[in-house]
């Protein structure tokens, strides 16, 4: 593959690369990153320890990672696409083998210095596997019906692996990433809308099967939606987790009950608040003012991303980027949804906030091919 | 693979399109979870607040000090004395067996109650569980000492009430009791302080009736739990406000003198003060120790209580109803004096019985008295004259006068179940028997007998009305917080004072006259005189055939059968300062059983201690000395007058 065949104008090199970095993004990133810093420190009642400084380390690894990829040329990551991608999945395979088990769940791996969940790789490797298939594919073929069930054959197995953990929010994350990408592609509006309606159908099949032999999703996952549809059911159990952390949210007030003085969270009313509802945390000692600032701050990441993206006239680097701003965006969206009780408890982190080493350093490598795709863009 | 630029051109479009389609999504959900956030932290934020703290804070209730009850005096009765208890908390204690049993080699424990302990602790580690109650100072010392070695239990002060008066003032004061269901249900009172398990209210006497005084309000501490219910902090902490201190019109030393010189017999008796209506002493025996209910009776000693034939729990001094006998014939006399039916100086002719319609009633002179007029009637206690009189005045006005001087009428004393006593009429008796008045009935009451009942403390106040002319009122509770209560001094009685005075002088022959009935316990000491009644009160009917067979005499009788005896009395006579009412059930006489426990009672109050031996007749005086000897009196001293309540 040429570099002729972008036929750039100008492409920076070297170390001057740097200079070209989309910098907004890097300082945004740190931005959110520092605030989570602040939160463990307050979740774990002032203290350094046990969450902040390994939180610390790995945003370190992270950035370095996410320059690392920033430097190297994106073409050279389209061509390591397919390579992630199988990568990706016998990471998965091997979860199923020889994963660590926590709370039901075989998610993870030990890889010595951490714990790593393959589905996070994953995100990563099928966008960056969908957008390297669409950047080969002629744009003529892109809605033909054998052309069209390639990506989603390739979105599936993934998607199937990660739910056999089980891990239906990551297995839910998968297929909409994989989805945005084949909708920014440029597939046929008819396959999202029978798509659409056969996941109607199958939510449908999904709650109909509850209690029966057939029954499709386990039992912890039928409470988490009831939970979802009504909390209050059952408020000392499964209820339990999301309306303390409505209280906690809601009583944070317009600036919140000041930092490490959120009494849900210091008097242990909150679940999961250094990981999945550290948000409530935030929301209860910063308040809305807080709460809301961070909800910006991610949207800038978000809006910063696609604008690099829109820029950017090459196929694969323009999907990719999209298709990481999505994944992104989807985090902290159902995270927020799921906390402020607009979703079900889905078990997903508040992105680069929550701490958990396998979703910053995923993230951090995905915001590197974005960098990646910003600095040698073709102009 | 190289593609055409229009080619790349059309895709880029097409991307950023679809990018767009994508981006006005986000924005959506974006917008969504702002308006979540502002709904739920600004809209509905005081609600969340509120229900952030109704999860954090615990409000504990903090028992007030039950109010304090005084003599009149200012001598405790009823007060609040620490109460050391042990109390454990498990995450502290590491192993809870190992510091168990060395906690029972230093202080009691018994196998239940270790077993208990053990139940309670296991529930949770960090809520205080009681280990040991009451401890003495002597126990909690030694685990003090013992601390180190005995980790996670600590010695805690708490009030429990005490009564240091013991026995003497079981029926007054009466005492306290954990809260039962049966008092929840029966009282209308929805204080929080009953929920706590274990609050102690009155049960009986001025403890019960004055509870509400005595209670005080609880305050409350606020404190901070985290999400498993341990203890963070304490917020805020309200007092409460502590309870009324009452000061009762009771003299512990007159009191304690009442109930020694009744120990024996199953009786009661009132010392009530002239001027205002206090009762200087208000006893009944047998008695009890209300100490042993405060911590919980045992089950032979309660057992005891109960089937005592004597029935040491009734007060009877307001509780008993008493035929009141000879005791009732002033309110016959006034009655018939007050509505002109006889002249006192009129005589009645007795010849030891009296034939009403067939029936035949007898004096208890046997011979008859012969012509007797007001004066002597009383003095000498004839019947047939209020027979006679009885017949002539008629039973509703009888009825009348006994209300008027407080028999037959509920006094407002807070103390337990007080009796109304029962003056009869005809009304009465149509009502409640369903039967018309007979002749007969009236003769019966004349004489307190047949229907009227009266308790000791009625008698008491019957006897203050007719020594004063005023309606004389009981008085109880002097003061409460230092706040007088209204006396009991009374207005004037509307009855004539002429014929007050006449039946006075009658009463102080019955004391002071050789031919009186309470000669021989009469008080010399000339500025001191006693004017008083006896009364022998009848609790059968004496079949003809007893009378014939002689079997009359009352010491023949089982104990049940006996007559009571009663007097009542006043002194000085000159300037009337107590009256006395003394009942001894089933004593026979009252000239030999129950004047004598009077005019003693009397003499200690008009003294205020032991009086000399010269107030007695010269002849009693040996007796008197070997008997004020063997009175064991409590010894008890009255605080500085600044200690007063």
């Amino acid at each position: 593959m040429s570099y002729l065949e972008y036929q750039a104008k100008y492409i920076p090199s070297g170390f001057r690369k740097l200079l070209h970095l989309n910098w907004a993004i890097v300082i945004l990133l740190s931005a959110v990153a520092a605030t989570g810093f602040l939160m463990l420190y307050s979740v774990a009642g002032g203290s350094m320890d046990p969450w902040v400084r390994p939180q610390v380390a790995r945003f370190g690894l992270g950035m370095a990672l996410m320059l690392g990829i920033a430097l190297v040329p994106i073409w050279f990551w389209r061509n390591m696409a397919a390579l992630a991608y199988i990568f990706a999945i016998i990471l998965l395979i091997l979860v199923e083998f020889i994963g660590v088990t926590r709370g039901g769940s075989q998610r993870w791996l030990d890889i010595g210095f951490m714990v790593l969940q393959p589905s996070e790789v994953m995100k990563i490797s099928l966008v960056m596997l969908l957008a390297a298939y669409y950047d080969w594919l002629p744009i003529n073929k892109t809605s033909h019906l054998l052309w069209v069930l390639a990506p989603v054959a390739l979105t599936l197995i993934p998607v199937y692996l990660v739910l056999s953990q089980p891990d239906l929010g990551t297995a839910l994350l998968l297929l909409l990433g994989g989805g945005t990408v084949m909708f920014l592609a440029g597939v046929h509006w008819a396959y999202f809308a029978s798509v659409i309606a056969a996941g109607v159908g199958a939510i449908v099949a999904v709650i109909r099967s509850q209690g029966t032999s057939w029954q499709i999703l386990k039992d912890y996952q039928y409470d988490r939606i009831n939970t979802f549809l009504d909390p209050t059911a059952n408020p000392l159990a499964e209820g339990y987790h999301i309306t303390q952390a409505k209280i906690a949210l809601g009583s944070g007030g317009w600036t919140g009950r000041g930092f490490m003085q959120g009494t849900q969270s210091r008097l242990n009313f909150l679940p999961e608040k250094h990981t999945d509802f550290i948000f409530t945390t935030l929301a209860e000692e910063f308040g809305f003012v807080g709460a809301f600032t961070l909800l910006v701050l991610y949207t800038l990441i978000v809006l910063f991303t696609v604008t690099s993206a829109l820029q950017n006239k090459d196929r694969f680097a323009s999907l990719v980027t999209l298709g990481i701003a999505m994944t992104f965006f989807l985090y902290f969206a159902v995270n927020m949804s799921m906390v402020m009780g607009l979703a079900p408890v889905v078990g997903v982190p508040l992105p680069l906030v929550s701490y958990g080493g396998s979703a910053m350093l995923v993230l951090l490598a995905g915001f590197g091919l974005v960098q990646s795709a910003h600095v040698h863009r073709p102009h | 693979m190289k593609r055409a630029p229009k080619d790349t051109a059309a895709s880029a479009r097409k991307i950023n399109r679809r990018a767009l389609v994508l981006g006005a999504a986000q924005v959506g959900i974006v917008g969504a979870l702002g308006l979540r956030m502002r709904s739920m932290q600004i809209e509905q934020a005081d609600q969340y607040r509120l229900l952030a703290d109704e999860n954090r804070i615990n409000i504990h209730l903090l028992p007030p000090p039950r109010g304090l009850i005084f003599d009149t005096n200012g001598i405790p009765l009823g007060s609040n004395e620490q109460n050391y208890r042990i109390v454990m908390v498990r995450e502290d204690a590491g192993n809870v067996e190992d510091v168990l049993a060395r906690l029972s080699r230093l202080v009691p424990l018994t196998p239940e109650a270790i077993e208990k302990a053990l139940e309670e602790l296991s529930r949770s580690a960090f809520v205080p569980v009681t280990i040991a109650d009451r401890l003495t100072w002597e126990d909690v010392a030694r685990v003090a000492v013992n601390a180190p070695a005995l980790p996670g239990v600590i010695a805690e002060v708490g009030l429990s009430r005490s009564y240091p008066m013991k026995e003497d003032m079981a029926h007054v004061v009466g005492y306290v009791g954990p809260v039962s269901d049966y008092d929840l249900g029966r009282i209308d009172d929805n204080d929080p302080l009953l929920r706590i398990p274990r609050f102690q209210i009155g049960k009986t006497g001025v403890e019960n009736k004055m509870e509400r005084s005595l209670r005080g309000s609880a305050g409350s501490r606020r404190i901070e739990v985290n999400a498993v219910g341990r203890v963070m902090r304490e917020l805020d902490r309200q007092e409460g406000e502590a309870g009324a201190n009452l000061q009762l019109s009771v003299d512990a030393r007159l009191q304690n003198y009442l109930q020694v010189r009744l120990n024996g017999e199953s009786a009661s008796a009132v010392v009530i003060d002239l001027d205002n209506g206090d009762l200087r002493a208000i006893g009944s025996a047998p008695t009890f120790d209300p100490n042993k209910f405060v911590r919980g009776i045992s089950v032979a000693d309660w057992r005891g209580l109960n089937e005592d034939k004597y029935l040491p729990l009734s007060a009877k001094a307001v509780q008993g109803a008493y035929p009141p006998g000879s005791t009732f014939k002033m309110v016959t006399a006034l009655a018939a004096l007050e509505n002109g039916d006889i002249d006192p100086e009129e005589t009645v002719s007795c010849r030891g019985h009296l034939d009403v319609s067939d029936v035949r009633f007898h004096c208890w002179k046997r011979g008859g008295h012969g012509n007797i007029n007001l004066h002597e009637s009383l003095k000498q206690s004839c019947d047939v004259y209020y027979y006679d009189l009885g017949q002539r005045v008629g039973i509703d006005k009888i009825a009348e006068m006994a209300r008027k001087l407080g028999i037959g009428v509920k006094h407002d004393v807070p103390l337990s179940a007080v009796s109304s006593g029962l003056a009869p009429d005809k009304a009465w008796k149509a009502e409640v028997r369903g039967e018309e008045w007979r002749i007969g009935d009236s003769v019966n009451a004349s004489i307190g007998q047949g229907y009227v009942l009266a308790s000791p403390l009625q008698l008491a106040i019957m006897t203050a009305r007719i020594a004063t002319g005023r309606s004389v009122t009981p008085r109880l509770v002097r003061a409460i917080d230092g706040v007088e209560q209204p006396s009991g001094a009374g207005e004037p009685l509307g009855v004539n004072e002429n014929y007050l005075r006449r039946v006075r002088q009658a009463m102080y022959a019955v004391s002071n006259h050789n031919r009186g009935t309470a000669f021989s316990t009469r008080i010399v000491e000339d500025d001191l005189r006693m004017a008083g009644k006896t009364g022998t009160s009848q609790v059968r009917r004496i079949a003809a055939a007893e009378r014939a067979a002689g079997v009359t005499r009352n010491e023949d009788l089982p104990w049940e059968r006996r007559d009571h005896a009663l007097f009542v009395s006043f002194a000085p006579f000159d300037n009337p300062k107590y009256a006395v009412a003394v009942v001894v059930e089933h004593g026979g006489g009252g000239s030999v059983a129950a004047a004598p426990i009077a005019r003693d009672i009397m003499l200690q109050a008009l003294y205020d201690g032991t009086p000399p031996l010269s107030a007695y007749p010269s002849g009693d005086q040996a007796r008197i000395a070997e008997q004020q000897n063997r009175l064991e009196l409590r010894e008890i001293v009255a605080p500085p007058s600044s200690d007063r309540a």
